[in-house]
């Protein structure tokens, strides 16, 4: 038996009303391993990242975290603070997911008061200045407020306050889609960095598979609520299984690329074999 | 080439940022033909919508302009009245959000057939055949259905795809679509960016394509006019853009995109952040963030010269042209 994965997934389902947005997903992560759940709009995979956090909880299924299981929601303040130190998100849209009076330092410093409640004034100071490099924001930028800031430095500060609670896993719920190209690469850099120095391990949700081929190791693809494709991430990109995933892959704008109309018709044709 | 259908030249644009005059437009040039498509790629910021909207006519109050926009011989800019409105009935428009474009509490029959029937005087019974006929030219098959839909009944992509028809009924001779499939599913976008790339075909539309995305304006665009800071920095055949772009800020964009196919250590990712025309610096505005800047790239605006076909704004492009496709190539 190797060691214990970092997060856990058994089973997942998730109904709304009489809908099944999810069902039977199962997956983990590697301490330190990268994983991305690949979908159209929804395929579910944002409900999944929605319970592994904790902001909606599975109508069945079993989520585990550090060992820990988080398939219920916390029933007191210590516990959701525990599960804080085991997985943090950030979100797709850097203007909406920040407290628009709040400056960078503020922001960060609140998550430390609550995480690291036995740190001085001095020591939260220090560690605030150490996110602030290791996301790359200067202390000009870590005392501007939200609105004089671009999305790019918004995103950073996302980053830097999921990584404040130190935690193992980090979801990354299409945190770079909304980026300028120049910007995203400079932030998918930054992920890379990130997780080699911390050994943080990330979950992405995305539907770019540049991006997925990028910063993944491992590569889930949902469709309907379903797994329907899984395995290394470079396998599942270059050689799909599943009709759907060529589809997706062949779906992706590339240099010489000709859009056709047949592809969409061919996923309402492509069943899982 | 034939005779333009729009001819931009020389157009500045500035708006009013809080009461103060802000240029955001540096001297845009393009051209384009009957049944041509032209992809306008950039990022935020970099002018690219303001150009269509300037051509839309539809700038925001308060906004100052210089140079030309030539339509059908006519300048847009002082259209007024009658002539005014005959070019609205000629140029058509596609946002990124279809949702925000059509009314929520009106059905898409409505929605669809309103131009007709106000502008071309065509009766209820026929504007609504005609309307059906138009979302089989989209791909959906049970038009008349759909038309007694109200829009929330509708998918992003469905709705996209009816918002294009219904610009196709009033044959329009110009087509401005700003960034038309950034909302939709990859999947989607091949199927809109088809018909669109057909329908342009069949019927000698030309088309002003707006997007970020430089490899999905080069799948139906003939030509892409890469903007950065308000100016066209290379307008060339879409194809070579990618093994032999002329200007630094084309080869980054085309290396700093993640490829489906391999996996980098480390993107391309140059410095800094794009700025938008008034914050430019003297000299090119690309410069404090280009490799390949020289001293002399710092003191003036570079002019826009023809290199083997394309235009490009690079004092360096000469020299630097063997480098770039070395460099995009390492990419690919």
């Amino acid at each position: 038996m190797t060691e214990e994965p970092v997060l856990r997934v058994t089973g997942l389902r998730r109904e709304f009303g009489g809908v099944v947005a999810v069902d039977g997903v199962d997956f983990e992560i590697p301490r330190g391993g990268s994983l991305a759940i690949v979908g159209e709009s929804g395929s579910g995979k944002s409900t999944v990242a929605n319970m592994v956090v904790g902001l909606c909880a599975p109508t069945a299924g079993t989520i585990t975290a550090c060992g820990r299981d988080r398939s219920r929601p916390a029933r007191s303040a210590k516990e959701r603070r525990l599960r804080g130190r085991e997985v943090q998100i950030v979100f797709q849209d850097p203007y909406a997911s920040l407290d628009p009076r709040h400056c960078a330092e503020q922001t960060l410093d609140e998550v430390l008061r609550l995480h690291r409640a036995d740190d001085g004034k001095q020591q939260r100071q220090a560690r605030v200045a150490e996110l602030g490099d290791l996301v790359g924001l200067d202390a000009r930028q870590m005392r501007a407020r939200p609105r004089a800031l671009s999305g790019g430095q918004r995103q950073r500060i996302a980053i830097a306050r999921a990584l404040a609670a130190e935690p193992e896993v980090i979801i990354l719920d299409e945190s770079v889609a909304a980026l300028d190209v120049l910007v995203q690469a400079q932030v998918l850099n930054l992920l890379a960095d990130i997780r080699e120095r911390t050994g943080v391990s990330y979950l992405l949700i995305s539907h770019d598979l540049g991006v997925v081929r990028q910063i993944t190791d491992e590569t889930v693809v949902m469709r309907r609520g379903r797994i329907i494709e899984r395995g290394p991430t470079a396998d599942v990109l270059a050689h799909p299984r599943q009709p759907y995933t060529q589809v997706l892959r062949d779906s992706v704008p590339h240099a010489g690329w000709k859009p056709t109309r047949a592809l969409r018709a061919l996923t309402e044709g492509a069943q899982p074999s | 080439m034939t005779v333009p259908v729009l001819e931009v030249d020389r157009l500045v644009v500035d708006v009013l940022v809080e009461g103060e005059p802000r240029t955001v437009l540096h001297e845009v040039s393009l051209s384009l033909g009957e049944g041509e498509a032209l992809g306008l790629v950039g990022e935020s910021g970099s002018g690219k919508s303001m150009t269509a909207r300037a051509v839309a006519r539809l700038l925001p109050p308060g906004a100052r302009t210089s140079g030309t926009i030539r339509y059908g011989g006519h300048d847009v800019r002082t259209l007024k009245g009658g002539a005014l409105r005959d070019y609205r009935g000629d140029v058509a428009l596609v946002f990124q959000d279809p949702r925000a474009h059509v009314n929520p509490v009106r059905r898409i029959g409505d929605f669809m057939t309103e131009a007709l029937r106000t502008l071309h005087g065509v009766d209820k019974h026929t504007a609504a055949k005609r309307a059906a006929a138009a979302l089989a030219d989209v791909g959906i098959a049970d038009g008349e259905r759909r038309l007694e839909q109200y829009p929330h009944e509708l998918s992003g992509g469905l709705l996209q795809r009816v918002v294009i028809a219904t610009m196709l009924l009033t044959e329009p001779k110009l087509l401005l679509a700003d960034e038309p499939t950034t909302a939709l599913d990859v999947t989607t976008q091949a199927e809109v960016m088809a018909i669109l790339d057909e329908l342009r075909q069949e019927r000698g539309m030309a088309l002003l394509f707006i997007t970020h995305d430089l490899d999905l304006a080069g799948a139906v665009c003939d030509r892409t006019a890469v903007m950065y800071a308000g100016q066209i920095v290379e307008t060339r055949e879409s194809a070579k853009l990618h093994e032999d772009p002329l200007h630094p800020y084309t080869a980054a964009l085309v290396t700093a995109r993640p490829a489906v196919d391999r996996a980098v250590d480390r993107l391309a990712a140059i410095p800094g952040r794009s700025v938008s025309a008034f914050e430019a610096p003297d000299g090119c505005p690309f410069a404090p963030r280009c490799p390949h800047a020289v001293d002399a790239c710092h003191q003036e605006r570079p002019p826009a010269e023809y290199v083997d076909g394309g235009l490009v704004r690079c004092i360096r492009a000469d020299e630097l042209r063997g480098r770039l496709a070395e460099e995009v190539a390492f990419h690919d």
